[in-house]
C-alpha cells in the first residue's frame, strides 16, 4: 500500500482560538471587499460595473504608454491600456457605465487606425455592458447565494443537526468572502468567470466539510465515553489522507489549467487553487471547531443552570 | 456470473453505447447521425460551442416597452379625435399624460355624456373624473397596459428573427430573457457592426408633408407650432462627412411603413447610386395616391426614425404605390435597409444594454490552450491514481472516463451550449467524480487494516463510503438548483454540468466500479486487493 501520510495523530481542536483569529480576519478581508464591490470601489470587471473592453492583437508590438497617449489625446482619457505577455497583444478597458457605451469600441478602433497606420490590428474581442445587467447580476447572485445557504443549512440539519448545518454553512460563507478578499487585496478583475469560481469553490469545499462532517457523526455514535474533543480530532485524523490525495488530484488539474490555460483560465484557476488551500483549512479549523464550541457551550449551559439564574438576578 | 450482475453491466455498456453516439458527431466533426430509435432518443448532432468559445456576438437588447405603450395609446387618441368629430361632440382638448394616461376636456357637459358613450365601445379602458366636472382620465386598465408590453417584447423579437435571417447568419440564436429582455446571438459574425445596426434600428418609416414657409430657427427655439415638428435631413457632401438640417414637418404622417409589401436595393439610372425602391399595398397606394393628388407642388419628405431622407417636390399624382428612398447609400447599407424595411419596424425602440463580441482566433485559443492544459491535468491525475491505488486505482479510472463520456454525451444530447463556465462545471464534477472514489478506496483500505477479508472489506468500504457520498452529492445538487435558479446564461450552464456530473458520478462510482469489484471477487478467489 503506496501511502502519503500514516495514522496521524494532530491536535486540530487546539488550534481553534488562533484559527478563529486567523478567519476572522480573512471574513472581515472579504467583508471590506462585498463592501467595496457595492460602493464601486474594487476592481470590478465590467461584465459587473458596465464599461466596454476592446482587445486588439497588432501585427508588431506596441507600446502601452504610446497607445496611452493615443487614446489620451482622443478624448478617452479614462481608458486603460493593458498589455499582454508577447506585447502585440492589448486590452484597452473603459469603465465608464453611465451614460452610452454604444460605439465606443468602435471609437476605439478608428483611434488606432488612424493613429498607428503602419501597424495593423485584428480584433479580438470587444464587451459592452450596460450598468443594468451588473445591477441585475448583483442581486442574481445574492439570491443564490441565499437560497442555497438554506438548503444547506436545511438538509445538514435533517441528516446531521442544526448546529453541523449552520457550521458547513458558515464555512463555505468563509471560503468564499476569504478569496474574494484575497482577489481584492492583489486587485484582480472580479468577473462572471471568477464568481463562477467561486461557486465551484463552494461546492468543493462543502463536499470537504460534509466528509469530515461525516465520520464525526460516524465516531460519536461508537464511542460515547471520549470527549468532543478527542472524536473530532480523531475524525479529522481518519480522513487526513483523503483529504490531501483528493486535495492533491485537484491540484493536478489547477496547476496545469493555472500554467498552461492561457490568459482566460488564468485567474479563474487561481481563484480555485485559493479556494481548494482555504476549503481544507475551514473543514479542519472553522466548521468542527464550530460544533466543538457550540456542543461545549451548550453542555456548560445545561450543566450550571443555577449559576445561570443567579447572574441573571443579580 | 450472477445475473444482477451480468444486467448491471449490461446496463452500464447500453449507457456507454448511447452516450458515445451522441459524442460521435462532436469528435468526428461530422454536423449530425441520424436519430437511433425515432421516437426515442433524438438526433445526434455536434455539441454547441459558446460564443467565448468560438466567436461571435451575444447582444442583450432591453425593448423600450414604454414607447410601445405611449404609441398605443397615441393612436387611441386619434382614434377618439376622429369619432368626436365625427358624433360632433365640442372637445376642448385630448392630450397624453405621462405614458399611459390621457386627460379629456370637453366644452359642456352633454359632451361629456357624449364622450362616454363613445369610450364605452372600447373594451379595456378605465375611466376616472379629473379636476373640473368636463373633464376625464382615461386610461388602459393594468391588465391591457401588460398585454401591450408583453406583445411589444414579442414583436420585436420576431421583427429581429426576421431580419437576422435575412441578413444570413449561421445558427442564430434569439430568445426572451425576463420580462422585456432579448437575447441575440450570432455565432461567428464577421461584421459586428453592421449586425448590430441592422438589429437596433426601429425602422420607422414615415411620408410627412413639409411646412413650407414655417419658421424654422423659432422652431428650433422650443417654439414648435402645434401639430408640427422639426426634423433633421441628413445630407452626405463629397468628401462622405455627414450634414444636418432642420426642416419643420406635419406631425401626422400621411402614410407610413407598415402598409409597404416590399423593398428591394436598385440602382439609380441617373446617379449611379443604390437606392431602395418600396411597393405598397393597395389601401397603401391609394393612400399616398390621395395624399401626393391633393398636395402637388409641396414637399414629400420621407422620414426614417426621425430622420429624413430626402423631401422632393410632389410633381403630380403618384398611383401605382411605389417609392423610392435615396441618401447616397454604401451598397451594404442600402441592402441592410431594404432588410429592415421588409421585416417590419420595431413596435418600440431597444437599447442595446450588453454587447459581448469574441474574435474567432481569442475563441480557438482559449479552446486550444484550456483543452491541452485539462488533458495534461486530466492525464496527471489517471497516472496518479494508478501508481497510489495499483488496479484499484485503475478501476477508479475506468469509472471517470465513463463519466466524462455519460456527461459530455448528455450535454449534446440536451443541445446544450458549452462554455467556459460550463467546462468548469465539468471539472468540478470530474473532480467530485474522483473524490468519491477516494473516499471509498480510503475506506476500503481502513477495513482491509483491520484485518477484514477482501470481499467483506469492499463490501464495506462501499457501505460506509456510501452515505458520505450522497450527502456531499445532494449539497452539492443544492446549489447547483439555486444557482440554476437565479444565474443567467454562463451561469446556468455551470449549474447543469454540475448536476449532471454529480449524478452520473453517483452512478459510476457507486454501482460501477462496485460492479466490477463483484465480478472479480467473484470470479477469482481473492485473498489480496491490489490497492
Amino acid at each position: 500500500m503506496l501511502e502519503i501520510l500514516g495514522k496521524t495523530k494532530i491536535d486540530f481542536i487546539a488550534w481553534r482560538r488562533t484559527a478563529f483569529g486567523v478567519s476572522s480576519a480573512l471574513c472581515l478581508l472579504g467583508i471590506v471587499a462585498i463592501i467595496q464591490i457595492t460602493r464601486g470601489g474594487a476592481n470590478l470587471g465590467i461584465d459587473f460595473a458596465g464599461g466596454t473592453s476592446v482587445q486588439l492583437k497588432f501585427q508588431k508590438p506596441v507600446d502601452v504608454g504610446q497607445v496611452r497617449a493615443l487614446l489620451g489625446a482622443n478624448g478617452l482619457k479614462d481608458s486603460e491600456p493593458q498589455q499582454f505577455a508577447g506585447g502585440d497583444r492589448i486590452v484597452v478597458l473603459s469603465k465608464r457605465a453611465e451614460g452610452s457605451q454604444a460605439g465606443m469600441a468602435q471609437r476605439v478602433q478608428d483611434i488606432f487606425l488612424k493613429g498607428l497606420p503602419d501597424n495593423p490590428f485584428v480584433v479580438e474581442g470587444t464587451n459592452e455592458v450596460g450598468p443594468a445587467i451588473g445591477k441585475d447580476l448583483q442581486k442574481a447572485a445574492l439570491w443564490a447565494i441565499t437560497i442555497s445557504m438554506i438548503g444547506i443549512i436545511v438538509y445538514i440539519a435533517w441528516r446531521f443537526e442544526f448546529k453541523f448545518g449552520v457550521a458547513a454553512a458558515i464555512a463555505t460563507l468563509h471560503d468564499v468572502l476569504a478569496v474574494l478578499g484575497f482577489f481584492y487585496v492583489l486587485n484582480r478583475e472580479i468577473t462572471l468567470l471568477i464568481i463562477t469560481a467561486l461557486l465551484t469553490l463552494a461546492g468543493y469545499s462543502l463536499t470537504d466539510t460534509v466528509v469530515v462532517f461525516d465520520r464525526i457523526r460516524e465516531n460519536l455514535r461508537g464511542r460515547r465515553r471520549e470527549s468532543l474533543g478527542d472524536v473530532i480530532n480523531m475524525s479529522i485524523n481518519e480522513v487526513l489522507s483523503r483529504t490531501m490525495v483528493t486535495s492533491f488530484t485537484v491540484f493536478l488539474v489547477l496547476i496545469a489549467l493555472f500554467l498552461l490555460g492561457g490568459e482566460v483560465l488564468h485567474d479563474f484557476s487561481l481563484a480555485l487553487i485559493a479556494g481548494v488551500c482555504i476549503g481544507t483549512y475551514s473543514s479542519w479549523f472553522v466548521a468542527s471547531p464550530i460544533v466543538y464550541e457550540w456542543r461545549s457551550w451548550e453542555r456548560a449551559r445545561v450543566k450550571a443552570p443555577v449559576k445561570v439564574k443567579a447572574k441573571a438576578k443579580g | 456470473m450472477k445475473k444482477t450482475i451480468k444486467w448491471k453491466l449490461l446496463f452500464l455498456l447500453l449507457v456507454t453505447v448511447v452516450a458515445g453516439y451522441y459524442l460521435y458527431p462532436t469528435l468526428s466533426r461530422r454536423s449530425s447521425l441520424p436519430s437511433l430509435f425515432p421516437p426515442l432518443l433524438p438526433r445526434a448532432e455536434r455539441l454547441n460551442l459558446g460564443l467565448d468559445l468560438q466567436g461571435g456576438m451575444h447582444l442583450v437588447l432591453e425593448v423600450v416597452t414604454e414607447k410601445a405603450v405611449e404609441n398605443t395609446v397615441d393612436r387611441l387618441i386619434a382614434g377618439l379625435r376622429r369619432e368626436t368629430e365625427k358624433e360632433k361632440i365640442p372637445v376642448e382638448r385630448i392630450v397624453r399624460e405621462g405614458t399611459d394616461r390621457i386627460r379629456v376636456r370637453l366644452q359642456t357637459k352633454e359632451g361629456l355624456d357624449g364622450f362616454r358613450r363613445i369610450l364605452s365601445n372600447y373594451s379595456n379602458l378605465q375611466q376616472s373624473s379629473g379636476t373640473d366636472p368636463t373633464e376625464l382620465i382615461v386610461a388602459h386598465t393594468p391588465r391591457e397596459l401588460k398585454r401591450i408590453e408583453e406583445f411589444a417584447v414579442r414583436q420585436s423579437l420576431e421583427t429581429i428573427r426576421n431580419r437576422v435571417d435575412q441578413f444570413g447568419v449561421a445558427e442564430p440564436h434569439i430568445i426572451q430573457e425576463g420580462d422585456r429582455r432579448i437575447v441575440v446571438q450570432l455565432p461567428g459574425i464577421k461584421e459586428p457592426q453592421r449586425a448590430i445596426n441592422l438589429i437596433g434600428k426601429t425602422a420607422l418609416l414615415d411620408f410627412k408633408l413639409v411646412v413650407e414657409g414655417g419658421n424654422v430657427q423659432e422652431a428650433l427655439a422650443g417654439k414648435v407650432p402645434e401639430g408640427q415638428d422639426v426634423l433633421y435631413q441628413r445630407h452626405v457632401d463629397e468628401q462622405g462627412g455627414v450634414i444636418k438640417t432642420p426642416l419643420l414637418v406635419q406631425k401626422r404622417p400621411i402614410l407610413t411603413g407598415d402598409l409597404l409589401t416590399s423593398a428591394q436595393v436598385q440602382i439609380d439610372n441617373q446617379t449611379n447610386e443604390p437606392v431602395v425602391s418600396i411597393e405598397f399595398d393597395r389601401e397603401g397606394a391609394r393612400l399616398f395616391a390621395e395624399a401626393t393628388a391633393a398636395n402637388v407642388g409641396r414637399r414629400l419628405a420621407i422620414v426614417l426614425d426621425d430622420t429624413i431622407y430626402s423631401a422632393p417636390v410632389i410633381r403630380e399624382k403618384i398611383s401605382g404605390g411605389k417609392a423610392q428612398i435615396s441618401g447616397r447609400f454604401t451598397p451594404e447599407d442600402a441592402r441592410d435597409l431594404a432588410i429592415v424595411l421588409r421585416a417590419g419596424a420595431l413596435p418600440a425602440p431597444v437599447n442595446i444594454i450588453s454587447n459581448l463580441t469574441v474574435g474567432p482566433s481569442l475563441g480557438q485559443d482559449s479552446i486550444e490552450k484550456g483543452v491541452r492544459a485539462a488533458i495534461l491535468g486530466g492525464v496527471l491525475v489517471i497516472l496518479f491514481m494508478a501508481v497510489y491505488y495499483k488496479l484499484s486505482g485503475v478501476i477508479a479510472n475506468l469509472a471517470l472516463f465513463l463519466n466524462l463520456i455519460w456527461l459530455v454525451g448528455a450535454l449534446a444530447s440536451l443541445r446544450a451550449t458549452l462554455t467556459l463556465p460550463g467546462i468548469a462545471g465539468i471539472i468540478l464534477g470530474i473532480g467530485m467524480a474522483v473524490d468519491s472514489n477516494v473516499l471509498i478506496l480510503e475506506r476500503i483500505r481502513e477495513e482491509l487494516r483491520v484485518g477484514k477479508t477482501v470481499r467483506s472489506a469492499i463490501d464495506a468500504g462501499y457501505d460506509k463510503a456510501f452515505l458520505t457520498i450522497i450527502d456531499s452529492h445532494v449539497t452539492t445538487l443544492i446549489t447547483a438548483f439555486a444557482l440554476f435558479l437565479f444565474g443567467t446564461g454562463p451561469v446556468k450552464g455551470f449549474a447543469v454540468t454540475l448536476s449532471l456530473g454529480v449524478i452520473f458520478n453517483l452512478v459510476t462510482a457507486l454501482t460501477g466500479t462496485r460492479v466490477v469489484y463483484a465480478w472479480m471477487t467473484q470470479r477469482w478467489d481473492l485473498k489480496t486487493l491490489s490497492i
